[in-house]
């Protein structure tokens, strides 16, 4: 029993004795500690966007909903058909019914060329025409300011996430649409999902102001339950008078997220690795000056009777302590000047703005610092093992 | 230039702690290539648009089309040298993720607006005599090994021909090179008679007869804004009123709508050399420190305080520099690997010259601001105290 407490109590001492040896080699230590900061707060970072997006598309599809497209288009905007086959697909099987009819959306989904706010320029703004079921269609859609637009009128509501990024889409201005004005009558939020980009109105009245006769693009419903997919599914591709697919719509969201995450995560994780690699040569560096500066003590202590294996697993328990007050400060720096960062981008696949708040997750966070750690890991074992191999002697006559 | 050996030694003195800062700044400078090169992906098109050249889209939508009459009436406009148009093709070859741009054009006046893209004179007349015929960059032709003579199969997401059928297929006649570096050489152009008499007519009726922009080359490239502002009354109060600009604000409309790239680029950046401007700095610190005496020898010996400040910034900018160009060197050489696997997101991914350049100039003054400091501390040492401290 001795044996161990003795050999942890070794361990305590000396690294006790390291870190109260912090405030002579503080240019060192604190070269370390924000180098790896840096690494974690950029990591953090760039991966807070990945996961922020990741999470407005995420939230924006319940379990229960149902899209139908063209077959052969990768998106609403290039599918198209015609009134009659929307109404053969809102008499599908599976669909579930309200007193009002079936929970089937027919939608016009089309793009609207508005400024961004931060940078003046033009953005494809996505601008949807939907019918009434819409509303029930859509988990979490509220209206948080003015009204909802009237039915046939030429009225618009938005979404928070784009008045908050599109200029002129304010409650009480207008939008130019065409030769016509549009009057914004209200404002609408949807948990942070991607709906909140958009700009809707009545579906009849989109198609004649983008001269698409009686076409839609797409047919959003609501199933008696998400069991029932199948059944829906199976009937609508079987239907000799329909060319369409159906898909989930947590699936078809998340489609539609890959290029983008992709993309985000690649390039943060390319960043974040090589910021990683330089900051592992900072903590070496200041391991070793460490280790350098303390070589005689170091040899005392072995002269006193303190094992080898114990000075080792001090020396990175202190360099593991650095890094994780690094890793620390890293992470709450990045959660201070990222977390609900609100920006919007172009979604290639969508061809169309998608807004929404960076996010640094808990899960961000956690690999940050495990991050850290494996920085503080690295940089302490080879000067450790280096410090535990000088032979006494020799280590005790250096200066 | 005689004391080179006496700075060389002194980095060499410390190996090990001399190589760490060496490799710290190596990386920071290849992160500096590498976020050079995403820049230039993202926003690099801006500088190669051309000064004479106008797109002119549908003024309340991108995505809506613009008669193909247009056209006679744009060339009739003052200022307007000739239009031609493109459409949003919105093909898939094989897979999601090999995506290229493929558009119909007018083959005569599209080479001829576009001198960037450079075709043999063989390869053009077999492309105006071959109706199916398509001229493909030289990127997508070497990535999916593609030959003249082949055909190739393209499902568009958006047209059909008149059998129904989205598959759409092209002989290769023409490989294309791109101008200079930056030239995107991945799209595919057929041709636009080919394309307007085989798409359905019947289910794409609202198709029939539109293209989706116009480019149009300007006689005089100062009068940009006053053309654009013509050309946009010409079809004002229409059906299909146009916007147009020029193919530089065009492309940073484009670029912009990613987000400010520049500032998230300069922001990681800054971050980075903050950090490596610390971890330099504290080892300079360091060396001075170590050579206090040794200082305090050169000092009695004669070296002036303006020359031992040169010699302690000499060794900083050494080090700065050689980690610099070697970063530079790996971030150049790892590019192209790189950019193999963003193909399909990114098309144009490489290090523009210019950076390097830039990045040869940051690591100089890398050198200057880490070194300053510890050189003025051994200038201002006092040779009695210096020497005492040996």
């Amino acid at each position: 029993m001795a044996g161990p407490i003795n050999w942890f109590s070794q361990i305590a001492s000396i690294t006790k004795f390291g870190l109260m040896s912090v405030p002579q080699r503080r240019g060192a230590v604190a070269a370390t500690v924000v180098g790896i900061a840096g690494v974690v707060a950029v990591l953090a970072g760039v991966l807070s966007i990945a996961a922020g997006f990741r999470q407005a598309m995420t939230v924006s599809g319940a379990p229960d909903g149902a899209i139908v497209l063209r077959s052969g288009a990768d998106s609403e905007m290039v599918s198209g058909f015609g009134h009659d086959e929307t109404r053969i697909i809102a008499d599908a099987p599976g669909i579930a019914r309200s007193a009002d009819g079936p929970l089937a959306s027919s939608e016009l989904y089309v793009i609207i060329d508005l400024p961004k706010r931060s940078t003046g320029t033009d953005a494809n703004v996505p601008l949807r025409g939907v019918e009434p079921a819409a509303l029930q269609v859509r988990d979490n859609l509220k209206v948080v300011q003015g009204r909802m637009f009237e039915w046939g009128k030429d009225e618009v509501i938005v979404g928070r996430g784009a008045a908050q990024e599109f200029a002129g889409l304010d409650v009480g201005s207008t939008i130019q649409v065409g030769r016509y004005q549009w009057p914004v009558v209200g404002m609408f939020s949807a948990n942070g999902g991607v709906a909140e980009s958009e700009i809707w109105t009545d579906a009849k009245v989109l198609q004649a102001a983008y001269n698409r006769g009686d076409s839609f693009q797409s047919v959003s419903v609501r199933l008696n339950s998400p069991e029932t997919f199948q059944t829906f599914k199976d009937w609508l591709t079987s239907n000799p008078q329909l060319n369409v697919q159906a898909i989930r719509q947590s699936d078809y969201y998340a489609q539609q997220s890959q290029t983008l995450t992709l993309l985000i995560t690649t390039l943060g994780y390319l960043i974040a690795s090589l910021m990683a690699i330089g900051a592992v040569f900072g903590a070496l560096n200041t391991m070793y000056s460490a280790v350098a500066a303390r070589t005689r003590e170091i040899a005392t202590l072995r002269a006193l009777g303190f094992g080898g294996g114990a000075v080792i697993v001090s020396l990175v328990l202190e360099s593991l302590l650095l890094a994780l007050a690094g890793g620390v400060i890293g992470g709450a720096l990045a959660y201070v000047a990222f977390n609900n960062i609100h920006t919007s981008t172009i979604n290639f696949q969508s061809f169309s703005q998608v807004t929404f708040a960076f996010k640094v997750t808990p899960r961000l966070l956690i690999q940050g610092i495990i991050w850290a750690l494996l920085i503080g890991l690295i940089g302490g074992l080879f000067p450790a093992w280096r410090a535990a191999r000088l032979p006494i002697a020799a280590a005790l006559r250096e200066l | 230039m005689k004391f080179f050996y006496l700075v060389w030694s002194n980095l060499r003195r410390k190996k090990l702690r001399t190589s760490l800062t060496l490799l710290s700044v190596v990386v920071a400078f290849m992160l500096f290539g590498l976020l050079a090169a995403i820049q230039e992906a993202l926003v690099g098109g801006v500088a190669l648009a051309g000064a004479d050249r106008l797109i002119v889209r549908e003024k309340v939508s991108i995505i809506n089309l613009l008669p193909a009459s247009y056209e006679a009436r744009m060339e009739r406009i003052p200022g307007v040298d000739f239009a031609t148009h493109q459409t949003w093709f919105g093909g898939i070859y094989q897979d999601p993720k090999n995506f290229f741009m493929q558009n119909p054009v007018e083959p005569e006046k599209f080479l001829k607006i576009h001198p960037e893209f450079i075709l043999p004179a063989d390869e053009e007349k077999a492309w105006l005599a071959t109706r199916t015929g398509a001229i493909v960059g030289r990127r997508t032709a070497e990535r999916f090994g593609w030959k003249i003579g082949d055909k190739v199969p393209i499902r568009s997401t958006i047209w059909t021909l008149p059998d129904g059928s989205y598959t759409w297929t092209f002989d290769i006649v023409g490989i294309f090179d791109g101008k200079d570096k930056g030239t995107d050489t991945t799209p595919l152009f057929f041709r636009y008679d080919y394309f307007d008499e085989a798409r359905d007519q019947g289910s794409q009726s609202w198709g029939r007869g539109k293209v989706g922009w116009y480019t149009i080359r300007i006689k005089d490239p100062s009068q940009a804004a006053e053309v654009a502002r013509r050309v946009d009354d010409e079809f004002a109060n229409s059906s299909a009123e146009t916007k147009t600009e020029p193919e530089g604000a065009f492309i940073q409309a484009w670029a912009s709508q990613i987000g400010n790239i520049v500032l998230i680029v300069a922001a990681i950046l800054g971050a980075v050399f903050f950090t490596i401007l610390l971890v330099t700095g504290n080892t300079m610190a360091q060396a001075v420190r170590e050579r206090t005496g040794e200082l305090g020898v050169l000092k009695a010996i004669g070296f002036t305080n303006a020359r031992i400040m040169a010699l302690v910034l000499a060794e900083s900018c050494l080090l700065a520099i050689i980690g610099g160009i070697t970063g530079l060197g790996l971030a150049r050489a790892i590019t192209p690997v790189v950019a193999q696997k963003l193909a399909g997101l990114l098309p144009l991914f490489f290090l523009p010259t210019r950076a390097l350049f830039i990045g040869l100039g940051l690591s100089i003054a890398l050198g200057l601001v880490t070194g300053i400091v510890p050189a003025l501390v051994a200038m201002r040492l006092r040779v009695a105290d210096a020497l005492r401290r040996m």
